[in-house]
Parts: structure tokens; sequence; C-alpha cells
């Protein structure tokens, strides 16, 4: 699809688009329908659709393996580190009233890591196996 | 009136889609037509006020899956011969055949049991709805209750799923992650490319 002009300029003004939908409903979970798992699947799409109009190669140079490896499990340790930041605070496991100074503020602070938490790792596995199974393909297509 | 008329079109819409996903032969379409199940399933779940459940469902379902499947597609669908055509059974279809009519029948018999949509005396909205209704705002100060109830009530639960979903990252890097190694020697790879 690399030399697909329509595609590629719509693409370029879809992505943008795509992700400031994902950050939106990341950060806006608390208020209206969304949440980390959904914002990771949206923003995960944008680089795949990047992936899919100019190449995996060029979507690699974008977020590489590496990164992404460490950003899936990134997210699962902000989730767990709030944990174990309340418990430091005196407080049990992901309780998260303890984290700021009132009640309610310190579970809005919390609800907001940890989603950022499952939003991180969300993304980057769904990267993670679509990159896989792009890889995959290609490297058995060399070899044939 | 309005309200069941949505339902009954998005209904017999999905009835469509799985009757045509069990006839259909080419793999793709069958995706496509999950998709579009994914989808309507996601507008039926907007029809029931989950606005939350819709979202994912739309975004997992009909988003991320088709894409997951025809990236399967792309990996499997070149080596096998999809005009083959189907071997005819040799067994009779009776004993499968009793074994989902009795089944289905008994869920059917099952349903007279549930509790009317939405419900109020339903055991669902007893137990612990009627706290997280009422104390969700003023304990978390976040006016999405599902959010709340996931987040910071269920917190522990979410931990778990988090986790799995690093998991799943981690089995499929470990299956297909890796280049396979190939049993053509280098030198002779490098001169096809």
């Amino acid at each position: 699809m690399k030399h697909n002009l329509i595609l590629r300029v719509v693409s370029k003004f879809l992505i943008p688009l795509i992700f400031l939908f994902a950050l939106y409903v990341q950060f806006h979970g608390d208020f209206g329908p969304g949440g980390g798992f959904q914002a990771g699947i949206i923003f995960s799409t944008g680089i795949i659709l990047y992936a899919l109009v100019f190449g995996v190669a060029s979507a690699k140079k974008v977020i590489p393996p590496y990164i992404l490896r460490a950003l899936a499990s990134l997210g699962v340790l902000i989730y767990a580190a709030t944990g174990v930041a309340s418990l430091l605070l005196g407080g049990n496991y992901l309780e998260y009233g303890v984290l700021a100074s009132t009640q309610v503020a310190g579970q809005h602070l919390g609800i907001l890591v940890i989603e950022l938490g499952v939003g991180i790792t969300v993304m980057a596995v769904m990267l993670i196996i679509f990159f896989a199974f792009a890889e995959r393909g290609r490297s058995e297509e060399e070899c044939e | 009136m309005i309200e069941s008329a949505v339902d009954i079109t998005l209904l017999s819409l999905i009835a469509i889609h799985a009757v045509a996903i069990i006839r259909m032969r080419s793999l793709f379409a069958v995706i496509m037509l999950f998709g579009g199940f994914s989808f309507l399933s996601a507008g039926l779940f907007v029809a029931m006020d989950a606005a939350d459940v819709a979202f994912t469902e739309a975004a997992v379902g009909a988003g991320i899956s088709t894409i997951l499947m025809l990236a399967t597609l792309a990996l499997t669908y070149a080596h096998e011969d999809v005009q083959k055509e189907e071997k005819q059974p040799t067994h009779k279809p009776w004993l499968p055949l009793s074994v989902v009519l009795i089944t289905g029948g008994m869920l059917i018999y099952g349903t007279s049991d549930i509790p009317a949509f939405a419900d109020p005396n339903a055991p669902a909205q007893k137990h612990v709805a009627p706290y997280y209704l009422k104390k969700s705002l003023p304990e978390t100060g976040v006016p999405n209750v599902v959010t709340a109830v996931l987040a910071s009530y269920r917190g522990f639960d979410t931990l778990g799923e988090v986790t799995v979903i690093f998991t799943a990252g981690i089995a499929v890097l470990l299956l297909i992650g890796g280049r396979r190694k190939s049993k053509i020697p280098f030198e002779t790879r490098s001169n096809k490319e």
C-alpha cells in the first residue's frame, strides 16, 4: 500500500486525531465512558494504521520493539507501584485515599495513575502482538 | 416503541451475521463479518445504556481483534488450499444435533427464571450495586461509576487483568516473537532478496 497517495494523505490526517482521541479517552475516563483499556487500544490502532500504510519497518522506527517491551512492563509496574506507595503511606494495598491530603483527592490521583499504567501496558502489548504477527509473515516471505 | 424497534433490528442483524458466518467458506469474509458482529453487539450495549462496555466491545472486538485475525490469516492463508472441497462427514449428525437441541432447550427453559431487564428487585441490583451508586461519588469523586468500581473498588481485579494482558504479550513474544530460524543457508537467502 506504499504508493497509494490518498491512503497516505488521509492516514496522515487521521493518525494525530486517533492519538488525540486516545488521550481524551485516557484522561477523561473518570468523567465519561472510557479508561485505560480503551485508550490503549485506540492508541495502538493509530500506530497499526501507520504500519499498514507506511510499512511495518517505518512503524518500528517510530516505536522500536525494545521500547515496547519496556513500556509493557512499565505499565504493570506503575500499577503495582501505586499499591506499594499506598502501603508505604500507611494504607492498604491500592488504597488510594492516603496518596494525597484528602480521601477524594487521593482517590482521584490513584485512579488517574493506575489508568495510565493500564493504558501503557495495553498499548504496548497490542503493538507487540501486532508486530510479532507482521514480522513473522515477512520473515517467512523472505525465506521463500 | 423506538427502543424495542432498535433492539429487534440489532438482534436480527446479529442473527443474520451469525448465520452468514456459519455458511461462509471464505475466511476473509468471515473475519469481516466477525467485526460487524462485534460492532452490532456494541450498538446493542449502547441501547442498554452500557456505554463503557460498548466502548470496549467496539475498540477490542470490532477493532483490534479484526486486525489480529487478519494478521493471523495473512500468516496462514497462503499455505492452505482454501478452495478444497470439504470432506463429507462419515458419521450421522443425529448425536451432535440432539446434544445441541437439548442444550439449547435447557438454556431457553432457564431464561424463564432470569429476572426481567432492569428489574429493580433482581439479585444483581440488590447486592453491592446500591452502595456503589450511592457512595462512589462522595468516596472517590469520580462521576463515572464504572471507572470508580473498576479502578478503585475493584482495583485488585484490574491489576490482575493488566497482568493477564502483559502475560499474553510475553506469551506471543515467546511463541512467535523471534524470527524463525530458516533452514536455507544465510548466503543463499541474502542472494534472493
